[in-house]
């Protein structure tokens, strides 16, 4: 699961967009026009830097109304290169084209700040996560938060029993090398590989357990990422087996790692627990995480991309 | 150990690579006595299936004798003579619990890029794209075989390998066409294509009680084999024109049921209209010719079944869905669940109820796969199955 913009900030970049498109088909069309109430049409290079400004404004309103607000980055910038023309433009005129002039600026500045709003809003939203889907033991405001689910053609009692002995779960979390549970469950010490061949380390604790239910778990003391999460277990309807549905969340500190939490689960966190639950399903159902010359690792995101030849390695 | 290799469209080389070994404990390693070139495989050949990498051994009709068994393996022994079915099926999930095998929940560890194509993902094949797994095939000298314990078959009496090769695809295949048309006394079923899976699919037909059986092809050596096979009436689609030629045949009921023994490289007689899908099918807009399947639709009777056993990879246009909602049509279709099939079908060999061998044209060494590959697609030399000997 990944965070959208809010419909507010999207509706604002779509009148962005809509904006730009205006503004670009009317340059396109009329240069000559448009540097005329600009105050500009004296000048020899007025009609070809509009133009190529017009076919600029048409790639902001690509993006924009594609549903992007992260577009309006490129209003931004393109507003600063047009201010700067546009404020030495007014040193050389005087009189009616001088006013003319003045407008269009200050209406471009006016139209800037509204792309910079915009621009940071979109930023914002992207940083923040979809904070609803926190845990409810998540203390921290700034957060990655994913969620995943699976069926188990297995009963819940025997899939929690599985999940709940916690140094099992290396067997199909990727990312996991090792869980140690020196008091028997409810405290438990992770370590977990990180990029550049580095290790982070851990304790948790479980903080809930109800029996063939649920476990809620969450890091303790001075963590190297601190997270928190839960799994549940409900019996499918018609003896369709067990729904196993994960909700993590994991802090996101600014610096040195919130950038190693965010390479740690690459660009699709989600992916990585949802991979994750597939290799939980087949250790449960078939003993076994399936592995082909192709994907040796089993399901796993990263391998989708560079996927091996099928043929057998020495 | 010798295999043949994907290298790219049309480019096949037999080349040695590394003898595969046990990555799971369920694993087996067959050592491939006999192996076959399907139709299906053609897709492959003529670049038509997304997601195969250079290099990717092909083949998904092969038996041998076990050679070496994982820990988890107590069915199967070394030295013992199995063929193996296509589809991989961990026999443990939902979908293998209903016997639905080749959707198996568990064996495509690259199910994530089925999921994008088709929504959700069926079971992992052998040597049939990295879509549907990244499996090594058998058209190699040895083959390691993944839940060992579920899928191959053991053949314990001397059957030649030609009779029960076949038992790896396309018999329970085209038996799977058949036994979707749920045959009723009386019924008339037409199928397209009559290459060795349309063939099955007519003896099939037959053996499940179809009153009669129309093969529709444009090669006269095929509609031979067919007839061979139990077709009671063959018809040429350059000859003849198939909706009328059936509207005769059944005094204007249609056809019972439709098999579409095709799939995605179908010609079609109407130029224009063949032209028009290779044309979109070039240019990837679609990636299915589906001549046959529209035809089979159009040709049903109301309130009939089509039977989709002819492959399919992703999009097709001009389906003629009008005729199918309107008329109260049943669509079946699947990859073949093959361990249902597998025993019952060895027993009516045994019996002498068919032997699968008639539909082998040609054998040859492995080492002649690319050469095999192009005689197939361009059906020289009346063409019809080849069994490569590695």
């Amino acid at each position: 699961m990944t965070s959208t913009a809010s419909p507010g900030l999207r509706r604002t970049a779509r009148l962005l967009g809509l904006a730009s498109t205006g503004l670009g088909v009317a340059m396109l069309r009329d240069p000559e026009g448009v540097a005329r109430v600009a105050g500009v049409d004296d000048s020899d290079t007025a009609v070809p830097v509009i133009t190529v400004v017009g076919a600029r404004e048409l790639v902001h309103a690509a993006g924009l109304l594609a549903g992007r607000p992260g577009w309006a980055w490129t209003r931004v910038a393109g507003d600063a290169m047009d201010l700067i023309a546009m404020g030495r433009a007014l040193a050389d005129r005087r009189g009616d084209r001088y006013r003319r002039l003045r407008t269009a600026t200050v209406a471009v500045g006016v139209l800037a700040l509204v792309d910079l709003g915009t621009a940071l809003r979109s930023s914002r939203s992207r940083d923040e996560g979809p904070a609803t889907d926190l845990p409810p033991t998540a203390p921290w405001k700034r957060a990655i938060a994913v969620s995943a689910a699976t069926t188990v053609n297995k009963p819940p009692a025997e899939v929690y029993r599985y999940w709940r002995n916690l140094e099992n779960l290396p067997t199909f979390m990727a990312h996991v090398r090792e869980i140690r549970t020196p008091d028997g469950g409810r405290r438990s010490h992770w370590v977990a590989e990180a990029p550049g061949r580095r290790t982070v380390e851990w304790d948790a604790e479980v903080v809930e357990d109800r029996p063939d239910r649920l476990i809620r778990w969450r890091s303790t003391g001075d963590a190297d990422i601190e997270n928190t999460g839960s799994v549940e277990f409900v019996a499918a309807p018609g003896g369709r087996g067990t729904e196993v549905r994960v909700h993590l969340a994991y802090a996101q500190p600014a610096g040195r790692l919130g950038k190693v939490v965010a390479t740690l689960f690459g660009e699709d966190p989600g992916q990585q627990v949802r991979d994750d639950l597939s290799r939980f399903k087949q250790v449960l159902e078939t003993g076994q995480v399936v592995r082909s010359e192709g994907s040796p690792e089993g399901p796993f995101a990263r391998r989708l991309l560079t996927q091996r030849p099928a043929h057998p390695r020495p | 150990m010798l295999a043949n290799q994907w290298m790219g469209k049309e480019d096949l080389e037999v080349n040695e690579v590394p003898d595969p070994r046990i990555l799971n404990d369920r694993d087996a390693i067959v050592r491939i006595t006999s192996t076959a070139i399907c139709g299906s495989d053609l897709h492959l050949y003529d670049g038509y299936i997304p997601t195969m990498r250079k290099g990717d051994i092909l083949g998904h009709e092969f038996m041998g004798e076990v050679v070496e068994v994982g820990k988890g393996v107590g069915n199967l022994r070394a030295g013992d003579r199995v063929v193996v079915p296509f589809t991989i099926s961990c026999g443990a999930c939902l979908s293998c619990s209903r016997e639905l095998f080749s959707l198996c929940e568990n064996s495509n560890p690259n199910h994530r890029i089925a999921e994008k194509v088709m929504g959700h993902s069926p079971a992992g094949l052998f040597g049939y794209s990295h879509m549907m797994g990244g499996y090594p095939g058998g058209q190699a000298q040895y083959a390691r075989v993944p839940f060992a314990d579920v899928g191959p078959i053991k053949i314990e009496d001397g059957l030649p390998d030609e009779q029960v090769l076949f038992l790896s695809d396309i018999f329970p295949t085209g038996y799977m066409g058949a036994e979707m048309c749920d045959i009723q006394p009386g019924d008339v079923v037409a199928v397209w294509g009559a290459g060795p899976v349309g063939q099955f699919a007519i003896a099939s037909a037959k053996m499940l009680g179809a009153e009669r059986v129309i093969a529709i092809d444009r090669f006269g050596y095929r509609l031979d084999k067919a007839r061979q096979a139990g077709a009671t009436d063959v018809l040429d689609y350059e000859e003849v024109t198939v909706l009328e030629a059936l509207q005769e045949l059944t005094a204007g009921r249609g056809p019972d049921a439709c098999i579409d023994a095709v799939g995605m490289e179908a010609h079609s007689a109407i130029g224009p209209l063949h032209a028009y899908d290779r044309a979109k099918q070039a240019t990837r807009l679609e990636t299915e010719r589906p001549h046959a399947l529209r035809e089979a639709i159009m040709a049903c009777r109301n309130g009939g079944t089509v039977s989709i056993i002819g492959v399919y990879g992703g999009l097709m246009d001009k389906f003629p869905i009008g005729s199918l909602m309107n008329r109260s049509l049943t669509v079946r279709t699947g990859q073949t669940h093959m361990q249902r099939y597998m025993r019952p079908l060895l027993d009516r060999i045994r019996n002498g109820d068919i032997d699968p061998s008639f539909v082998v044209s040609h054998t040859m060494p492995l080492t002649e796969a690319p050469e095999g590959f192009r005689m197939f697609r361009d059906k020289q030399d009346e063409c019809n199955k080849i069994v490569l000997k590695p």
